[in-house]
């Protein structure tokens, strides 16, 4: 491991930037209010890469993630602008810019409108978020899937006594990010992201639709979705020259529910889709369960017990999902502190390849404005043909470091 | 004229039988409620409030940390449900955003949920975690929710000055947690006589031993009627650690719904 000039650069641009933010959090200039945080990341890999192509030693990473929220003074109108960059040392797929949220919303009395990019979130499971499909997922943030693209869209939604309905027009697919030649986390080839083929004659400028029921019935949460347009996930195909893996997005409907049962300190959790669009229509689901022990040896500690089960009908046509038929479990460790120290520890073991993934995430916040987050994935017994094949030499630890203002 | 006389002496024997009815044949159980509800029912017809409150956790060694929330409540007039509200962290600012919305019941467990802003995902969490820390204070969940007259059973114990303004008298008021999972055997609390406000309340662990001490200061009314303390502090006998609570930038009467009280609304007024 060697390291390099940029990534002392690298570090001192973070450490500059981060000193400017003085003691102040959420500064607020000219009425718009402004928080957000730069980091500073840096990644070893246990093993030398498996791929032609891909680099070894340290990956170190600078990523910007500034927020302005203006707020008029009735409350009704909120504008939100929340641009994102990652400098990374090692993969150009990996340096990239993005507008995580630039939207102008109205609130009324019955509805409100949403009009430009957002992220939205749906579904209540751990191990899978498979109801879960308005936003594109930033596929070279990281390997956990749950960093999401800015997502252009016009949002109706309205609240009445009987629950919430958001209404979404989706205009502008984002294409998935994946990982470049120099980078970890990818098959034998990259992934030729400038030449992407789509089901539909639009294109990327297909008009996607998608609507969402949700509510609470006494101690059972409730969500009902629908999706119509180009899927999130693409299937691949080989290059005509044979260099390249070629995405090719489909034309899907989905309809997907989502349910929690909270009762004691338990919380049951199911999310299921059907899909219709790739190969025969199948069905997908993961179910589960997270207890916690309060206040455990008579300190403030809590632990959480976690499990869930994967089932997923797809076949060859559908993309590919790793989350097909895992059996996962976790353990949750919440010290309630001041530093707000947490570490979770879960593992997933595929039923009929028996391969398995490990990871271990750990955060804390130190004085007032830093974070330390620690994350430690592996993969263990993958055998030629298992799901995660190609990336049985990506273990790696990773540790970040952000400055919040 | 007549009419307008004899309405004045009626409201006058109402007023007289209201005044003496505490002073007749009442149990301590009796009398401890009616003072507890007096004291709650001073604060009907608030509608809404949002306030500003400025944590400051302090160890047993004086380190200090600092929170700031934004508080939302809306007042439910049912006694037999309890009120609504949101907490909406602000610093420190990794938190930042982050909101805690609570439909208090009353006997039956509280419906929770949290939102989380870097995902903007919505939990549902459980509310078995009465007793425990909120946000790493001394303040235990349900010191902030459990506040609902109908959630205690009372005893009145005595007449006495208050602990803490010496010139008011207080009654002294043990209360007993009727909802499940409270870390507290009983409560004893002084409520002033003059304003109908709480002055201090001792918490008693599950061992029934001394646990925490709350002071509540800085009363100021609000709108002409609403009592609010500006300065609560919460001692840990136990730890020796301490949680100050600061309030500022008390607001009523905002133009807030059942829906700002929602879960789908959670992440959008922020």
């Amino acid at each position: 491991m060697t390291i390099k000039p940029h990534h002392i650069l690298f570090g001192s641009v973070a450490l500059l930037l981060s000193s400017l933010g003085g003691q102040a959090s959420a500064a607020e200039i000219g009425g718009v209010r402004v928080s957000g945080f730069i980091g500073v990341e840096s990644r070893v890999f246990t093993q030398n890469p498996k791929h032609a192509g891909q680099k070894t030693g340290l990956e170190a990473s600078v990523i910007f993630n500034p927020e302005f929220r203006y707020r008029t003074e009735d409350r009704a109108h909120r504008f939100t602008f929340i641009p994102f960059y990652r400098q990374d040392s090692r993969d150009d797929a990996r340096t990239h810019f993005d507008i995580r949220e630039a939207y102008w919303q109205w609130r009324g009395n019955e509805w409100d409108v949403l009009v430009g990019i957002n992220k939205v979130f749906w579904g209540v499971t751990e191990s899978a978020h498979l109801v879960n499909i308005v936003n594109q997922v930033d596929g070279v943030e990281d390997l956990d899937g749950e960093d999401y693209l800015g997502q252009p869209m016009i949002n109706i939604a309205t609240q009445q006594d009987w629950g919430r309905v958001d209404l979404y027009v989706l205009p502008g697919f984002r294409e998935r990010t994946f990982p470049g030649t120099s980078g970890r986390f990818r098959g034998p080839l990259p992934v030729d992201t400038d030449n992407a083929k789509f089901e539909s004659g639009a294109k990327e400028k297909h008009i996607d639709f998608a609507a969402r029921y949700s509510h609470y019935f006494g101690d059972w949460d409730v969500g009902l979705s629908y999706f119509y347009g180009t899927d999130r996930a693409p299937v691949f195909s080989l290059s005509n020259d044979g260099t390249r893996f070629i995405p090719t997005y489909n034309l899907i409907n989905q309809v997907g529910t989502d349910i929690q049962y909270t009762t004691g300190a338990w919380l049951w959790k199911f999310e299921g889709i059907v899909r219709e669009g790739q190969g025969d229509t199948f069905a997908a689901a993961v179910g589960g369960f997270e207890y916690t022990f309060y206040q455990v040896f008579e300190k403030n500690w809590d632990i959480g017990v976690l499990a869930e089960y994967q089932y997923d009908g797809r076949d060859a046509s559908a993309p590919f999902s790793a989350q097909d038929e895992d059996i996962f479990a976790g353990v949750r460790l919440a010290l309630n502190d001041i530093q707000d120290t947490q570490v979770l520890a879960g593992f997933s073991i595929d039923q009929s390849s028996g391969e398995q993934f490990y990871n271990f995430e750990a955060d804390r916040r130190i004085g007032e404005n830093y974070t330390l987050e620690l994350r430690a994935r592996f993969i263990a017994d993958s055998n030629a043909g298992d799901d995660s094949f190609a990336l049985e030499h990506d273990d790696y630890i990773q540790l970040r470091i952000s400055r919040h203002f | 004229m007549m009419k307008k006389q004899s309405f004045k002496l009626l409201a006058g024997i109402a007023v007289l039988l209201t005044v003496s009815t505490p002073v007749m044949a009442e149990t301590p159980e009796e009398k401890g409620f009616n003072i507890a509800a007096r004291s709650d029912r001073s604060d009907r017809g608030f509608v809404n409030n949002e306030v500003t409150a400025t944590m400051i956790l302090r160890n047993n060694q004086g380190q200090e940390s600092k929170r700031i929330l934004l508080q939302r409540t809306l007042e439910v007039q049912d006694e037999n449900v309890g009120d609504k509200g949101v907490i909406i962290f602000q610093s420190p600012a990794d938190v930042s955003g982050t909101a805690f919305l609570s439909h208090a019941k009353i006997l039956k467990q509280d419906d929770q949920w949290l939102y989380l802003p870097a995902l903007k995902r919505v939990k549902r969490i459980s509310s078995k975690n009465k007793s425990g820390p909120f946000l790493g204070s001394e303040f235990a969940f349900e010191d902030f929710t459990s506040q609902e007259l109908n959630k205690y059973k009372y005893k009145w114990l005595r007449a006495e000055p208050c602990p803490n303004a010496p010139s008011l008298t207080c009654d002294v008021i043990e209360r007993y947690p009727q909802y499940e999972f409270s870390g507290y055997t009983k409560q004893i609390g002084w409520v002033d006589q003059t304003d109908f406000q709480s002055r201090k309340i001792d918490f008693y662990d599950r061992k029934d031993e001394l646990l925490k001490t709350l002071t509540l200061g800085g009363y100021e009314k609000h709108e002409g009627k609403y009592w609010r303390a500006h300065e609560l502090k919460m001692v840990n006998h136990v730890t020796g650690k301490s949680t100050d609570f600061l309030f500022s930038d008390f607001k009523f009467g905002l133009k807030l719904s059942d829906r700002d009280f929602e879960k789908g609304s959670l992440g959008s007024d922020y």
